[in-house]
Formats: structure tokens, C-alpha cells, sequence
């Protein structure tokens, strides 16, 4: 990490007047949601390097998990992307699976499927009204946090908790569903198509924030493969990387949506694709919420798991991108090695090359649009 | 394309490959002093493997062993796991970040966590760590004096 002196003494390399200048960005800084640090060299205003320094709340989740078992860990996942807490106890209820061979009751994975997309939901609407605050819009935040509110209390009532659910276990989810589980979320569907027009009005059609947003960061369909970008990020600029349709887990391959993408690749283009992505998810609940199947909501497994030895590997499609779980077995209770390969780490890698010699002033919308979550990126 | 093909491609380029297909995918074993020139051949091959989607190492306390997982956008199904196998003390191999630029940040990730030395990397230093940590946390026989509970 930067000692205070080394980051003075960096400062004060550069003079204002023709040379380069050295600022932070952070740790503490409102448009990064979190705490990153970006250390920007700048050429009056237009950028010229942006060095990221992680791990300021690094946690090792990876070493952790070494001395967890195959129960326990799952819960730690819980804490790397907050905002997709379900779907990362997703990915890794489904490599255990994996090892296990455990059949997933169709309850359950109805069950599951619902829970990931309203957490999509939930995650892109506190994206977007961040996102509108970074820019300066203090309205839409209130109008996403409405929406957003809805699903908190749906997820509150059936798991327990609003934010880290811990709801996916191997085998099926921890209880059945809250009795009004179906009756809430039908309103919540309703009020959302009513609502989610409005941000069209305030966001999407304002020539002010079109203006910000287009041609702004443009990151190319090559630049984004090579990159490692997944989710949004990466289907702004045209990339079919939807694991939901080209690696189909649960039941997602007998749902009808669409997989969004974008040619553009600029800020504007990931803004669109995230607002359509919300209408798909919404699509989805509608065609699950009336037809849950009966039946058990778990698998029957052993108290204690154990998987074979050897190598597991799953991924789903969590609302920053692509999650990989990557087991290493060695036949005991506990992963002998744990890889989360993270979206938003191989997203934020990409943002020093599509910032570069761009103005500060439009950073962050890039980073607004990158939608960078720090647990996720640190682990 | 299947995977008697990519093996027979690989084969062509590093002939002492050691394969194993127990798991999902298909894994080729290479020595590291092979993986540059591997790397490069993948990336530019009719399987054209543009997307390392994972990049990691695993402590075997006897070895470490490099774990690429590599894919390619225009054929989703094809899918090679090339491992190699490092020395503990002096683990050592070339970089790929000038092929898929994913693997700048995950090496750098790699070398602080693992001490594993990424040969002609642009900016090998600590990306998570701070500066003055000392030692590999996520090596098998790592200690740490300050925050460690031993049971």
C-alpha cells in the first residue's frame, strides 16, 4: 500500500503548470462506492494513467474457505459481491453439487431462479441510482431505493435476512418460501413495469446525462475478451457472454429472454444494457411466479459433505458478470483450494485502458457504468 | 473440434505433454518452459482460445502448479485447462499478459499471494498486499505471527 509520504512525495513530482499531476482517488471517495484507490496521473485534465491499489478490505476469503467446510463456506461467499449475495451462494451451492452429483428437487431450482433474478433487480436498481448521484442526479436514487426497498422486504420475509441471505445450500434452499412470498411479488412486478417507465423520463431521454454518458469510455469488443470483461461491461460492446444461455444452469434454458447486448461499448451503451437487463428479469419472474412446482425444496445430503477428489468447476451469471468457483479436492470436509475468479476484478482491470486520455471529469462515468463493487474485487 | 484435436495440436508444439481427462475439461500437463510458446499458439490457433477466464495456482507443499483455464468466445464448448508444474523455492514462468490482458492484474495477484516470479511482466508488484508484507499468505505453510488462531 502507498505510505502518506510516498503519496506526498508523488504529489508534489508534478507541477501544475504543463507537467503531469499525481491524485488520489479514494480510499474514501463517494464515486467509489467502496474503498478503492486510484492513483490518476493527469496532464491538466486529461488522463493519462490510472493505477488501482486494492486489498483495503481484503479479507482472504480464498484461505478462509480452506478451513471452512463444504457447509460453512458458502456463507462467507456471501460477503464478496453483497449486491448478488444469492447468486454467489449459487455458484458455489452448484460446483458442491457438482462434486456431489446431488439432483436439485425442480422446487428448488424454480425457487432459485426467481431469488437470482429479483436479486439482479435489486442490484441494478441501487446501480442505477448511484450511478445518476455520481453524475449529480439526487433524484433517481430515491426513485430506484423505492423499487429497490420492495425486494428487500420480499427477501426478508423468506430468508431472514435483506442483504447476506445465505439462502442456497447444497442440495436445494435452507426453507421453503414465506406463504406471501407469491402474493408480494406479483405487486412488486406490477409496481415495477408502472415505475420503471419513469426512468426513462428522468434518466434515459435527458440530453444532459446522454451527453455524459455517450462516446465516454469506450471499450472496444477485442479490448473486452482480452480483458476478461463479463456481464454488462462486456455485452455493451457486443460480446454474447450471458452464461444463462450459453452454459444454461438450472432451469434457465426452458426460459424465454433475451440476451442484451450493445455494439457501442461506451458508458451510455452499458447504461442501456443494464435498464433492459431489469425488463428480462422481470420477464422471467412472470413466467416462474405462478408456476412453482410442488415438492421438496431440498435434497436430501449427508450432515457432513465430502467431496471426491479432483477438480470442480461452475459459473453463473451474477448481475456484475461472470462468477467462477473453482474447487481443488483432496476427499476431506474441506476444499483444499478455493478460486473465486471475481467479474468486477477483471472488469476493474480494463478501467485504466478505456479511462486513458479521457478527462477526469468523465471517470466517473466510467466507473459508474463499470459498476464496481470493492468486496467483490478484494475477496 | 473435440478434444483429440486440441490434444493433437498441443502435442505438435510441446511434445512431452502429459494430459488427464478425469475432469469436466480436457487438462494438458506442460513443463513451463514450454507455456510461452504454448500460450501464443493457442491464442492464434483455428481454436482461437481468446478468453482465460480463470488464472490461479494451487500450494501442493511438494510443488506449486500453475492452473490456466482457457477458452474461446467464438466456440463455447471448447475448453483446455493447461496446468504447469513450478518449483517451490524458485517458481518461475513466463508471462502471458502481453496475450490475454486479463492475466496482468490475476499474475500480479498470483506472484503476491503465491511468490510465483512472472517473467517479462510490465509491473510485477503487490496489488492487494501492502508493500511491506513479507512471506506468501496463500502457500500452504504461511503463518502469521500477528492475526493467526491456532486451534
Amino acid at each position: 500500500m502507498y505510505s502518506e509520504t510516498q503519496i506526498l512525495k508523488e504529489a508534489s513530482a508534478g507541477d501544475i503548470d504543463g507537467g503531469e499531476l499525481v491524485i488520489n482517488v479514494g480510499p474514501q471517495h463517494p464515486a467509489t462506492h467502496g474503498v478503492l484507490h486510484l492513483v490518476i496521473t493527469l496532464q491538466g485534465e486529461t488522463i493519462k494513467k490510472i493505477e488501482p491499489h486494492l486489498g483495503y478490505i481484503h479479507r482472504s476469503i480464498e484461505k478462509m474457505c480452506e478451513s471452512l467446510s463444504y457447509r460453512q463456506f458458502i456463507y462467507v461467499t456471501s460477503r464478496m459481491d453483497y449486491l448478488s449475495a444469492h447468486i454467489n451462494n449459487h455458484a458455489c451451492a452448484l460446483c458442491v453439487e457438482k462434486g456431489l452429483q446431488v439432483e436439485v428437487p425442480p422446487r428448488a431450482k424454480v425457487i432459485r431462479v426467481l431469488m437470482d433474478e429479483l436479486t439482479r433487480i435489486a442490484s441494478h436498481e441501487l446501480w442505477l441510482g448511484a450511478m445518476a448521484m455520481d453524475l449529480g442526479a439526487f433524484t433517481p436514487f430515491f426513485y430506484a431505493f423505492r423499487e429497490r426497498e420492495a425486494i428487500n422486504e420480499i427477501m426478508e420475509e423468506t430468508c431472514g435476512a435483506r442483504l447476506t441471505m445465505n439462502y442456497m445450500v447444497p442440495g436445494g434452499v435452507m426453507f421453503d418460501l414465506h406463504p406471501n412470498f407469491q402474493k408480494k411479488v406479483k405487486a412488486f412486478i406490477t409496481q415495477f413495469k408502472k415505475k420503471v417507465v419513469e426512468f426513462d423520463d428522468l434518466v434515459t431521454n435527458n440530453i444532459i446525462f446522454q451527453n455524459r454518458m455517450k462516446g465516454i469510455g469506450v471499450l472496444s469488443k477485442e479490448d473486452a475478451i482480452s480483458y476478461g470483461c463479463t456481464g454488462p461491461v462486456a455485452r455493451a460492446s457486443g460480446v454474447h457472454c450471458d452464461i444463462r444461455k450459453i452454459y444454461p444452469y438450472e432451469i434457465y434454458d426452458q426460459l424465454e429472454f433475451d440476451e442484451i447486448t450493445e455494439s457501442a461499448g461506451d458508458s451510455f451503451a452499458r447504461y442501456m444494457v443494464r435498464v433492459r437487463e431489469m425488463h428480462q428479469s422481470a420477464k422471467i419472474i412472470e413466467q416462474l411466479i405462478d408456476n412453482i412446482p410442488e415438492g421438496d425444496y431440498q435434497a436430501k445430503t449427508k450432515a457432513v459433505l465430502k467431496l471426491p477428489k479432483g477438480e470442480f468447476y461452475s459459473r453463473v451469471e451474477t448481475a456484475r458478470g461472470e462468477l467462477g468457483v473453482y474447487i481443488v479436492s483432496e476427499g476431506g470436509t474441506t476444499p483444499y483450494r478455493i478460486k473465486f475468479r471475481s467479474p468486477g476484478f477483471s472488469n476493474l482491470s480494463a478501467l485504466d485502458h478505456i479511462a486513458r486520455g479521457g478527462k477526469i471529469g468523465d471517470l466517473m462515468a466510467t466507473m459508474g457504468t463499470l459498476d464496481l463493487v470493492i468486496p467483490d474485487i478484494d475477496r | 473440434m473435440t478434444n483429440e484435436d486440441i490434444k493433437q495440436y498441443i502435442s505438435g508444439i510441446v511434445p512431452d505433454t502429459v494430459y488427464d481427462e478425469t475432469g469436466e475439461w480436457l487438462n494438458a500437463n506442460i513443463p513451463p518452459q514450454s507455456w510461452k510458446q504454448l500460450a501464443q499458439a493457442l491464442r492464434n490457433s483455428p481454436f482461437s482460445f481468446d478468453y482465460l477466464f480463470c488464472l490461479t495456482c494451487v500450494d501442493w507443499k511438494t510443488h506449486l502448479t500453475m492452473v490456466y483455464h482457457l477458452s474461446s468466445t467464438a466456440n463455447r464448448q471448447l475448453t483446455v485447462v493447461v496446468k504447469a508444474k513450478l518449483d517451490r523455492n524458485n517458481p518461475e514462468i513466463d508471462t502471458v499478459s502481453d496475450i490475454w490482458r486479463t492475466a496482468e492484474f490475476h499474475e500480479r495477484e498470483v506472484f503476491e499471494m503465491f511468490g510465483v516470479q512472472f517473467k517479462g511482466h510490465p509491473d510485477l508488484r503487490k496489488l492487494i498486499l501492502p508493500d511491506d508484507f513479507e512471506g506468501y499468505p496463500m502457500r500452504k505453510d504461511f503463518e502469521d505471527p500477528v492475526n493467526m488462531i491456532r486451534l
